[in-house]
């Protein structure tokens, strides 16, 4: 493609080139194939010698390409730490640089597209950092080989500087760097036998914005400011679906500050020259709203619904209807045994990651750019591409830290980046637009974790385990509007009960789903369907062991030995060990213990709980963790605890709830989230592993909840069938 | 209108509206980010600044109330307070959105307490949501600047070499 279009012609490209770009991208997107050529046209590439990964300055000091926001889970430590260990480079001076959006060299190597989510971003790196870091290496060993008259097989580096020993000599990656820089880079470099790592695995393996995080230096989209710049805040309506009617902008222009009012796809923008001013103009507009297509929905009612249909009961709305995702056995035919039935339901959860969705955008003729968080930068190209008329590969994007996401900032239809760059357009000439939304404006937007409805009826033999496991799940798809359509199971809902080891510990299992269509968006929210699919198992396994009279820890194991789930085993024995499982808890507190994979990672947590004014109070945490190869320990045990304050935020308190379409929760004193005094102590416990790494960033955050309803059921043989525990 | 601000030692003049939050004055009229927006209605924390010493929330302070008020930001601290060293030693940030606020509440705290115990902790430190969870490495950061041996520190067990 690069031959067909060179940059400059892109610049000049038509509505129908773009047409059949995107038409491309799909089919290739449809097809399996990596889009990453097709995306690319038009990107400015301009590596140097060591590839798109590594920078070597001319004072030697090494940087590392991310080709992964981050958003607090650490990943430029860890993805900057596989790059050092294989190049041997001096740890305490290499930093960490964004990459730009280039779907053909930066594609995460999981999903095709330059993006990050599902905790992939060491996992997808590993290979391919190993590799440009031993590339590298190789370069400067036979830089020094020539210079020095030595066989390449006597060089040694450490701490970027490259050694002969037989000889004495000695040399600085700075110094080699002119010659090291001329040398081809090895096609297939040989990487460290893992043995001999010595920074990978270790505690020096750090943060490295730590300080710029603490002085107040590091660099949001909040904090962007350009020259000229403008700030925009966006009306929007108060119902999904609904458009703008009619609106008069005489008081709003009035403001003091305020320069342009536009109406947009999404309502209507007020342009102003500084935050304040723009929000002023915003609550002096006058808006009246087209509702007729407007979603009107109550949860309250949809949850109702959502219980019904799971019962069997009532008519399901048109076009839906069940579908299985594990079955197994024959479940129509009568299998003798205990009954144990019972129900769950989950609300729809707002991510209120702490810095508000935000965006700048400049706009002008075959140009674009945009300069904030992006997640999914290949996908915010191709919705950037479709409003200005451009290929996707010529949108540059310069990617900040985030002020978290949680998933929010990934979304198929990258709608406050879109929302952005509709005004920017509009503004047109490059200028700098930024737009902000209030913490309101966050809120109501929705892309919530959607509201979630399982029932079980699970038939038990003379001994207590599972013989039958019948199992329906309702809840709306999150890959509405995906490039990627799936037909059938969206996986993404049901994971966590799909591929259970307790489904596969039991003969006949009859699970399904139904995903009605609702017009509430809904997205991933840190662990996606183990949001749900944890509490559901791990806390009916409890109830189960309790009914058998076992303990809880007794009962999983008989149940993963059947499994043969290994790493199940490991995690919950390492956890319970850890935690003085078999010792009585501290008085006044109460034990529960939860166990579940999800991203390749196997995490189990032990919990000490007790009531305080009738609401649970989670004192201690015992996290056990297998994430393959630990690459930054302190990193995995940062995002175990922040998982569990996360996933414990929601559990307690939790709940968006939508009155005739209304999203009825505006911001933190209606949606409450976990402060510091409740924040449980952690400890972390890494179960050695030599496979490859996986990730961390969602894989703590499911376990909790069920670990506390666990303790709880201890404590007062009372189940917990719905989240919140804290009912408003 | 315009008035004159007494902003981390410096008297500055502001030329924004009477009624503008204090916030929106540090970040878009002179250029201080470090405080940062996060609710707007004095919930999370984020914008927390001190005001002759006093913790506040900046994003519901409009600034004809701060004739005279020492306002003291993030900028001021240099990088290298005892508390952010600890920070930076506990690695305490994640997404790092939050920690500008994080770290005026509890210079504010220590100021008043210098050896604060957790329930003072709790009472300085609700105010300032952080979302990412950081909330135990704050507490460890904070004994720590103070001098206190920190209260049982998260631990990770360190990874055994990798087999193959």
């Amino acid at each position: 493609m690069n031959k067909i279009l060179s940059p400059r012609e892109t610049q000049g490209a038509t509505r129908r080139d773009l047409v059949v770009g995107a038409t491309l991208v799909g089919g290739a997107l449809l097809v399996g194939c990596s889009p990453g050529d097709l995306l690319s046209v038009g990107a400015k590439e301009d590596f140097g010698a060591f590839g798109p990964f590594i920078k070597i300055g001319a004072d030697g000091a090494v940087t590392v390409i991310s080709k992964h926001i981050e958003f607090g889970q650490g990943n430029h430590a860890g993805l900057a730490a596989i790059v050092a260990e294989e190049l041997d480079a001096d740890w305490t001076k290499v930093k960490v640089e964004q990459a730009p959006a280039i779907a053909k060299v930066y594609a995460n190597t999981g999903m095709g597209v330059q993006g990050t989510g599902g905790s992939s971003a060491i996992s997808n790196s590993w290979t391919q950092l190993r590799q440009a870091g031993a590339g590298a290496k190789a370069m400067f060993v036979e830089a020094a080989a020539n210079k020095w008259n030595a066989p390449a097989g006597e060089i040694t580096v450490k701490d970027s500087v490259v050694s002969h020993a037989k000889t004495g000599k000695s040399a600085t990656f700075a110094e080699l760097l002119p010659e090291a820089g001329k040398i081809a880079p090895p096609k297939a470099p040989v990487l460290k036998d893992p043995k001999t790592f010595t920074l990978i695995g270790s505690d020096r393996v750090r943060r490295k914005d730590s300080q710029a995080k603490s002085d107040g230096t590091a660099r949001f989209t909040q904090d962007v400011q350009m020259p000229d710049m403008l700030v925009a805040m966006v009306a929007h309506a108060p119902r999904y679906g609904a458009k703008v009617g009619s609106f008069d902008a005489t008081e709003a222009k009035k403001v003091a500050g305020v320069v342009e009012v536009y109406q947009i796809p999404t309502g209507v923008a007020v342009v102003a020259q500084n935050t304040w001013a723009a929000r002023k103009g915003r609550e002096a507009l006058k808006v009246t709203w087209d509702e007729t297509g407007a979603e009107k929905a109550s949860s309250d009612t949809m949850a109702a619904n959502y219980r019904q249909w799971a019962a069997g009961k009532g008519t399901l709305p048109e076009k839906t209807e069940w579908q299985a995702f594990e079955t197994k056995g024959d479940a129509a035919k009568k299998v003798q045994g205990t009954i144990f039935e019972t129900t769950y339901d989950f609300p729809f959860l707002s991510h209120a990651a702490m810095e508000p969705m935000n965006c700048v955008a400049q706009v002008g003729t075959g140009k674009a750019k945009l300069t904030f968080g992006s997640q999914i930068p290949t996908v915010d190209q191709l919705n950037t591409a479709k409003i200005v008329g451009m290929l996707p590969g010529a949108v540059e994007i310069e990617t900040l830290f985030a002020g978290g996401s949680f998933g929010r900032r990934a979304n198929f239809q990258s709608d406050y980046v879109a929302e952005c760059v509709e005004i920017a357009k509009k503004v047109g000439k490059m200028r700098p637009v930024k737009l902000v939304w209030t913490r309101e404006d966050d809120m109501a937007a929705g892309y919530f974790r959607p509201l979630t409805h399982h029932a079980l009826k699970i038939t038990l033999d003379k001994d207590g385990y599972p013989v039958s496991w019948r199992h329906r799940v309702v809840t709306q798809t999150l890959m509405k509007g995906s490039p990627m359509p799936t037909k059938g199971v969206d996986e993404t809902t049901v994971e966590g009960t799909k591929g259970s080891p307790y489904l596969k510990a039991t003969p006949v299992v009859d699970a399904q789903v139904l995903m009605p269509d609702v017009n509430i968006p809904v997205l991933w929210w840190r662990s996606v369907g183990a949001t749900h699919t944890a509490f559901v198992m791990e806390h009916t396994i409890d109830q189960l062991a309790r009914k058998a009279g076992k303990d809880p820890v007794a009962y999983r194991r008989t149940l993963y030995e059947k499994a043969g789930a290994t790493r199940h085993l490991a995690v919950l024995n390492l956890a319970a060990e850890k935690s003085g499982w078999d010792k009585p808890a501290p008085a006044g507190w109460t034990r529960g213990i939860a166990v579940h994979e999800s991203f390749g990672t196997l995490v189990a947590q032990v919990a000490e709980v007790k009531l305080v004014d009738g609401q649970p109070k989670v004192g201690r945490v015992v996290t056990a963790v297998d994430c393959g190869t630990a690459i930054s320990p302190d990193q995995i045990a940062a995002q175990m605890e922040g998982g569990i304050c996360y996933g414990l935020s929601a559990a307690l308190y939790g709940k968006i709830s939508l009155k005739d379409g209304v999203v009825e929760q505006t911001n933190f004193d209606t949606y409450r989230v976990l402060r510091n005094s409740e924040a449980p102590t952690v400890e972390t416990y890494i179960v050695p592993s030599g496979n490859a790494p996986s990730g961390t960033g969602e894989p703590g955050t499911p376990v909790i909840a069920p670990a506390v309803a666990n303790a709880l059921l201890a404590l007062n043989g009372q189940a917990t069938t719905s989240l919140p525990f804290v009912k408003a | 209108m315009a008035m004159t601000l007494d902003v981390n030692g410096k008297p500055l003049a502001v030329k924004a509206a009477p009624d503008t939050p204090l916030l929106w004055v540090l970040r878009d009229e002179l250029g201080l980010t470090g405080s940062k927006f996060g609710c707007g209605v004095a919930q999370c924390g984020a914008c927390t600044v001190l005001a002759d010493g006093q913790p506040i929330r900046a994003c519901v302070m409009p600034i004809e109330g701060l004739a005279g008020v020492k306002i003291t930001t993030i900028e001021s601290l240099g990088g290298n307070s005892p508390l952010q060293q600890a920070w930076v030693k506990h690695d305490v940030p994640q997404c790092g959105y939050c920690q500008s606020g994080q770290i005026m509440s509890a210079t504010a705290l220590l100021a008043a307490k210098p050896n604060p115990s957790d329930a003072d902790i709790d009472a300085a430190m609700d105010g300032n949501i952080c979302r990412c969870g950081t909330y135990q490495r704050i507490r460890a950061a904070i004994k720590d600047a103070a001098g206190m041996a920190p209260a049982a520190t998260p631990v990770a067990a360190p990874a055994a070499p990798a087999k193959s």
